[in-house]
């Protein structure tokens, strides 16, 4: 009985959706529409938190706009978001950064994960040890 | 040639995207198809209805009664029987079966099924009372209050006080149809409909 729960969860999902976490800085296109018309806006910034699972997957993305910080929370496999790019990989040792809203400038900088190395841990979590 | 409900069992609950990309919550049920095992005529039985069989099970689980009387209609075995209206003017005959594509999209229906069992429930639960202060030295916190009137000398019956709750049929009136796959026969319901996963629901189409 629950499996036809799960057929209809997987069949909401979208492919393609690449690896990320918390830290990783997105592109995330958006489908707005405008006075009848559709276009896509983009939104970068860094991912605060990811939560929730299969369909439910969201993320929150934060971005400072004109000095002011905006979050918007996205539904990861929404057909209204187009497709989320992975701009650069933070190398951060927690799943949430909501520290980050009380930093600003310098402070608030993450640090590029080059050899993949928090990104591989996220990905295999057994063999983190 | 149709019958104005069926029966279905509740599967659980999820969300879907709908056409513009918002989040719909529905409920899945599924209406493995209804056989019609016994018709009810005015001139024999004095009102017309289809009496509608649901879900195959093992012979041996029914009742002698109930294995003749499914033996005597030459239908397999099944584990629930409600009886159904007619549509207007409509006809059926046994062994006619009814499936999900008897609901379209968008299409109001309303649902009945058998609550979940709350247990013997206190007054704030059962009947949403206010209950008295948590704090400030109240020693009140979710007690029913009063009973009644010191002049009555009684509790007059039907006065709201703790006891079981749920475990009763509930009908949701107004629900809406999101998707009918009449591959796997399920339906999608807008919303949640009552009962427990698993459990038995008569599926209605709304009164206009």
């Amino acid at each position: 009985m629950a499996n036809i729960i799960d057929e209809i969860e997987a069949a909401q999902k979208k492919e393609g959706v690449p690896a990320f976490r918390g830290g990783d800085t997105l592109r995330v296109h958006v489908k707005v529409i405008e006075g009848g018309k559709e276009r896509i806006q983009i939104f970068e910034g860094i991912a605060l938190a990811r939560r929730g699972a299969g369909v439910r997957d969201t993320v929150v993305v934060r971005k400072l706009s004109n000095g002011v910080g905006v979050e918007r929370t996205f539904l990861v496999h929404s057909p209204r978001i187009d497709r989320i790019e992975v701009v650069r990989r933070g190398a951060v040792r927690r799943a949430k950064l909501y520290y980050l809203r009380n930093l600003v400038g310098k402070a608030a900088r993450i640090k590029e994960d080059r050899n993949g190395r928090f990104s591989r841990a996220q990905q295999a979590p057994t063999t983190a040890k | 040639m149709s019958v104005k409900g069926i029966l279905g069992k509740k599967v659980g609950m999820t969300q879907i995207f709908d056409d513009a990309g918002r989040v719909v919550p529905v409920t899945v049920l599924s209406v493995s198809p209804n056989v019609v095992t016994q018709v009810k005529t005015l001139e024999r039985d004095g009102y017309s209805a289809a009496q509608l069989g649901f879900e195959d099970i093992k012979v041996e689980k029914l009742t002698r009664p109930q294995q003749g009387h499914l033996y005597h209609a030459g239908i397999q075995p099944k584990r629930f029987l409600r009886e159904f209206d007619l549509q207007d003017g409509a006809t059926v005959a046994i062994g006619d079966e009814f499936k999900a594509d008897l609901f379209a999209v968008g299409e109001k229906i309303q649902i009945s099924g058998t609550s979940k069992g709350k247990g013997f429930a206190g007054v704030m639960k059962r009947y949403g009372f206010r209950g008295g202060e948590m704090t400030h030295g109240s020693m009140i916190h979710r007690k029913p209050m009063s009973a009644g009137a010191t002049d009555a000398a009684r509790v007059f019956k039907g006065t709201k006080r703790p006891g079981r709750m749920g475990n009763e049929r509930v009908t949701q009136q107004g629900l809406k149809v999101v998707q009918v796959d009449t591959e796997r026969n399920l339906l999608l319901v807008r919303g949640a409909v009552p009962g427990a996963n698993g459990g038995l629901v008569m599926i209605h189409k709304a009164h206009i």
